[in-house]
């Protein structure tokens, strides 16, 4: 197969497999059997690509021009491989997860969620793969609407108010700002193309590339940004296979995937050093990374501690953005990767918890360790990964972070991650602690004996392909590290 | 022969096949004729546009009497833009009606029914093919009547006052569009559009050409429900049968708009309308208001027509305001958005036509849980709602990206980001339909309801499947569009 149709398999595939779940509706074993073959096939393709993009081969396409003069087209570059390999790879391992969970749980109307699922899936891979920013943004667009009946999928009062909230903040964000800036951005310079050096130098005065760069980063609301972040902690209310791959690694590093091909592709990084704007911004991004930490460790939830932890860390990425030098650009597109698989075992542990235990709050979870050992060791390897400790992936990706912030002379941002650091530690090590050290007896449910065990296979599965992968980034990291180094190469 | 009297037929076709009608007593004989009609049509809107398209403006003289004294029919790039709409739509509610018609009206009205619509039909194509004004009155009153007919004959009471308000504000708009068309008449002697674009310039400058302005400008604004003049709009398109909700969502308020780029552009010139009487800034402020006011209506509204009224008031205010704007990319923003919104309103009411069809309701609260009895209804209504939102890959998103690059390009960025905002209003009340129906537990009326039936589900889908496809695809109506902008701004004198 041409690189181009490969291209566009790897977004057709996702989009058209929920015709075939839907079909197998009555079957469930055959049902998932699609979603665990269209998930593999899905990353094979994509690893097929992966070489090509190493060489500095960019295959691209164009399938329409709804407006003239604006194509739906894709083209893949270093960044959106990686974000496309991620995406597909941790697909396989939630699918898994998935069936484990959703069966375990006996949770209803399992066909529409993996239908939904791909099509979000499909989404993520057309964002990957995008050629320009109007494709980006239909694909932008189209994942919010197809995770919203996933968000929903409980149907009570909570998921309804939790979706409310969640449309609102992305649709709200994206409609009135992202969309004006794209529009924007579109009358002053004639095109919306991803162009190495951006597209807005020498077209548009600093002055209005600062606004610009204002509704771009408040409009990717998927980057979870203060204000704009209230839709990741109201989206917990999904089940929590949702939650680990689409909050913690699709719709999120969607976000800053977005803002990261905006610094490189639309502005240029050199022109994002004249912006005024870019200091401010940076300011807003460490304010974030602060804030969402201090509320963090206020959470009992475990799944709203860790969206919480989510919103920090996305800004680590946006800050790596704005930092404008290779090596922050570097840091950031490791951070994605590094986030992302340590993040996904945490909530692949929280989900397990609540599968086998029916237990949601830190506070109830006294001595879980001991009865679900291999669920706790992986979290313990994810909470590390998250403060940044070797011998996890999380130290590889902080420590371009910290050198980039050096590089770039913003020795606050340097002190903001270091006491950021400690704040990550300050609310995972507890929880550590509580999971291994604490007596069962203390905890909030007495008189009811803790009689489970540890959690489903399928589920364990996937926790340890996660953790495991954690530990291997760390020894391993070329995949991502080749990549980012070619990004970095390419933003110059 | 036939062909060149094409333009002629696509008015007489209608026309006479209406008391044709009259004399079928049989629902279903009444039915088979008019949408053998709206056939017919359709085949010959497709033809004469095919024409224009190809070959310009086309110009045909009824009766071989020669203009400006004859009666001219005058079809350019806008009048081919908006036949093929009317008779498209008229071509895909013909289905439709076969079971809506059935449930909705009695069974001795139904002739009168279909009799009405054709002469509807009539009137709209007339008001859109005419060169000349005292014709556009005549065929605009012929609309309106039928239309008053139509209405009435909601399964309701309150559908007959319903017409009566539509019929009182209707006939004030019309008269004062009459009015208007006297005062031209009286200072230049002619009727003829052409003509009197050639001759108003010389008297523009005295108080009655302006008083005639004011006049026509405000019994248009009647018509095309431009705020604050809408107030008939809500309870016709509540209480109207479904079938006359949507054809006239789709239609009627469209042809009013085509009525005033005609008289703003044609007759009276861009210049003298737009920069001595300065109605651009006016239009303006209204859109505004429409915009912003009927989308906070129908934000807190519980039946959902109602809802999609006011829905329809705040997007003739998006077309008003393209047009405001007087240029090129504003009016041609202002025409597509018009063609798109008529498809997606189409479809919207004609899904609420298969709720109320199984329901016997469209209120919110009756909804509760209804996507699990007819799924493909409520699939059809999300994909029209996003479509009136304005999300990507629907028709409503080309419309509204074309009116945000043409306000900014005018320099207006308050209202692009007004544009915007009420996308999101739009957002919220498409909202609670959905939430009401995948949500709620189904009341146990529910039980017993069905999917809507085939023949009114496909005409749905068919708009709908439109919708994504310029979506997709909008260069047609884009090229189209754009052309009718280009020889309308361009008319000076022609």
């Amino acid at each position: 197969m041409s690189p181009e149709i490969t291209l566009l398999a790897c977004i057709a595939l996702p989009l058209l497999a929920p015709a075939l779940i839907t079909a197998l509706h009555r079957w469930p074993n055959p049902r998932e059997a699609v979603t665990l073959l269209t998930s593999g096939g899905l990353f094979l393709l994509v690893l097929s690509l992966h070489h090509l993009v190493l060489q500095g081969t960019r295959p691209a396409i164009n399938i329409a021009e709804p407006i003239p003069g604006l194509k739906i087209g894709f083209e893949i570059e270093p960044l959106g491989m990686l974000f496309a390999l991620l995406a597909s790879f941790l697909w396989l391992v939630t699918s898994v997860y998935s069936i484990g969970y959703m069966r375990s749980h006996h949770e209803s109307r399992q066909t529409s969620f993996y239908s939904y699922f791909a099509v979000a899936l499909g989404s993520v891979m057309g964002i990957a793969f995008a050629g320009n920013l109007f494709t980006l943004f239909i694909f932008y667009e189209l994942l919010t609407l197809s995770t919203y009946p996933l968000v929903t999928h409980a149907g009570d009062d909570n998921a309804r108010e939790g979706g409310r909230m969640y449309l609102g903040y992305l649709l709200g964000s994206s409609v009135i700002l992202l969309l004006l800036a794209i529009v924007w951005t579109w009358s002053l310079t004639g095109t919306l193309d991803f162009r190495a050096g951006g597209i807005l130098e020498g077209t548009v005065t600093p002055g209005v590339a600062s606004l610009l760069l204002v509704l771009f980063i408040f409009g990717i609301g998927k980057a979870a940004v203060i204000p704009f972040h209230l839709w990741l902690p109201a989206a917990m209310v999904a089940p929590t296979p949702v939650s680990a791959l689409l909050h913690a690694v699709a719709v999120v590093k969607a976000g800053v995937f977005t803002v990261l091909k905006v610094a490189i592709y639309i502005f240029g990084i050199d022109f994002l050093a004249q912006v005024p704007a870019t200091q401010w911004l940076t300011y807003v991004a460490v304010a974030t990374i602060l804030l969402a930490s201090l509320v963090a460790l206020r959470q009992d939830n475990l799944k709203l501690l860790l969206a919480w932890s989510t919103i920090s860390q996305l800004s680590y990425i946006v800050l790596c953005a704005l930092l404008i030098t290779p090596l922050g650009i570097v840091g950031g597109g490791l951070h994605i990767v590094m986030h992302a698989f340590a993040k996904i075992t945490l909530f692949f542990c929280a989900g397990a918890i609540i599968v086998t235990t029916h237990k949601t709050r830190i506070s109830e979870m006294n001595g879980i360790g001991r009865r679900m050992p291999w669920t706790m060791a992986a979290f313990t390897i994810g909470a590390l990964s998250m403060i940044g400790l070797p011998p996890t992936a999380g130290f590889i990706s902080k420590w371009y972070i910290l050198l980039g912030a050096i590089d770039a002379q913003q020795m606050f941002a340097v002190g903001v991650i270091i006491i950021s650091t400690l704040l990550n530690a300050a609310y995972f090590l507890p929880i550590v602690y509580t999971a291994f050290f604490r007596s069962p007896k203390n905890n909030m449910e007495h008189g009811l004996k803790d009689t489970h065990g540890e959690a489903p296979v399928a589920i364990l599965l996937a926790i340890t392909v996660t953790a495991l992968g954690t530990i291997v980034l760390f020894f391993f990291p070329d995949l991502p590290l080749d990549l980012v180094l070619q990004l970095a190469g390419e933003s110059k | 022969m036939l062909l060149a009297n094409l333009p002629a037929l696509q008015v007489v076709i209608p026309l006479v096949s209406a008391p044709l009608c009259l004399l079928l007593r049989n629902p279903r004989h009444a039915w088979a004729w008019a949408t053998l009609v709206s056939t017919m049509v359709l085949a010959v809107a497709v033809m004469l546009a095919q024409r224009v398209y190809a070959e310009g403006t086309i110009s045909y003289a009824i009766g071989a009497w020669a203009t400006p004294w004859g009666i001219e029919y005058r079809i350019d790039m806008a009048g081919a833009l908006m036949i093929l709409l009317i008779a498209a739509i008229g071509a895909v509610i013909m289905p439709y009606a076969r079971r809506s018609i059935r449930h909705e009206i009695a069974r001795k009205h139904i002739t009168l029914f279909y009799t009405s619509y054709l002469l509807c039909l009539t009137g709209l194509l007339g008001i859109v093919v005419t060169g000349d004004a005292f014709n556009l009155f005549v065929f605009l009153e012929i609309s309106s009547l039928s239309s008053y007919v139509l209405i009435s004959l909601g399964s309701t009471r309150r559908a007959l006052t319903a017409a009566f308000q539509y019929l009182v504000m209707g006939t004030i708009g019309a008269t004062f569009i009459l009015i208007g068309v006297g005062l031209l008449y009286m200072m230049t002697g002619t009727l003829n559009m052409t003509d009197l674009a050639q001759r108003l310039p010389e008297v523009t400058d005295t108080r009655t050409i302006r008083v005639a302005f004011a006049f026509v400008t405000v019994g248009v604004s009647i018509k095309l429900a431009l705020f604050p003049l809408h107030i008939w709009l809500p309870n016709a398109y509540t209480f109207a049968p479904s079938v006359v909700s949507a054809f006239m969502a789709a239609t009627a308020t469209k042809a009013g708009v085509y009525v005033l780029l005609r008289f703003f552009f044609t007759v009276f010139g861009s210049e003298f309308s737009f920069t001595a009487m300065h109605v651009g800034e006016i239009l303006m402020l209204l859109a505004f208001a429409a915009i912003l006011v009927a989308s906070l209506v129908a934000v807190f509204e519980n039946n959902v027509k109602r809802m999609l009224a006011y829905s329809s008031v705040a997007q003739i205010g998006y077309t008003i305001l393209g047009i405001s704007l007087a240029s090129t990319a504003g009016v041609s923003a202002g025409i597509i958005h018009l063609v798109n919104h008529a498809l997606i309103k189409g479809a919207l009411f004609l899904a609420l036509g298969c709720v109320f069809l199984r329901l016997g309701s469209v209120t919110l609260k009756d909804m509760h849980g209804l996507a699990r009895h007819m799924p493909w209804t409520m699939a059809a209504f999300v994909a029209g709602g996003l479509s009136l939102i304005g999300m990507p890959l629907t028709a409503g998103f080309i419309s509204k990206w074309y009116l945000v690059s043409a306000v900014l390009a005018a320099g207006y960025w308050p209202l692009a980001v007004l544009v915007l905002v009420s996308s999101l209003l739009a957002l919220i009340y498409i909202w609670r339909v959905v939430e009401a129906a995948y949500f709620n537990v189904p009341g146990a009326a529910m039980q017993k309801v069905k999917e809507a039936p085939a023949s009114m589900l496909i005409p749905v889908w068919l708009l709908i499947g439109v919708n994504l496809y310029v979506g997709i695809d909008a260069s047609l109506i884009f090229s189209m569009a754009q052309q009718a902008a280009d020889t309308l701004i361009g008319q000076a004198l022609q």
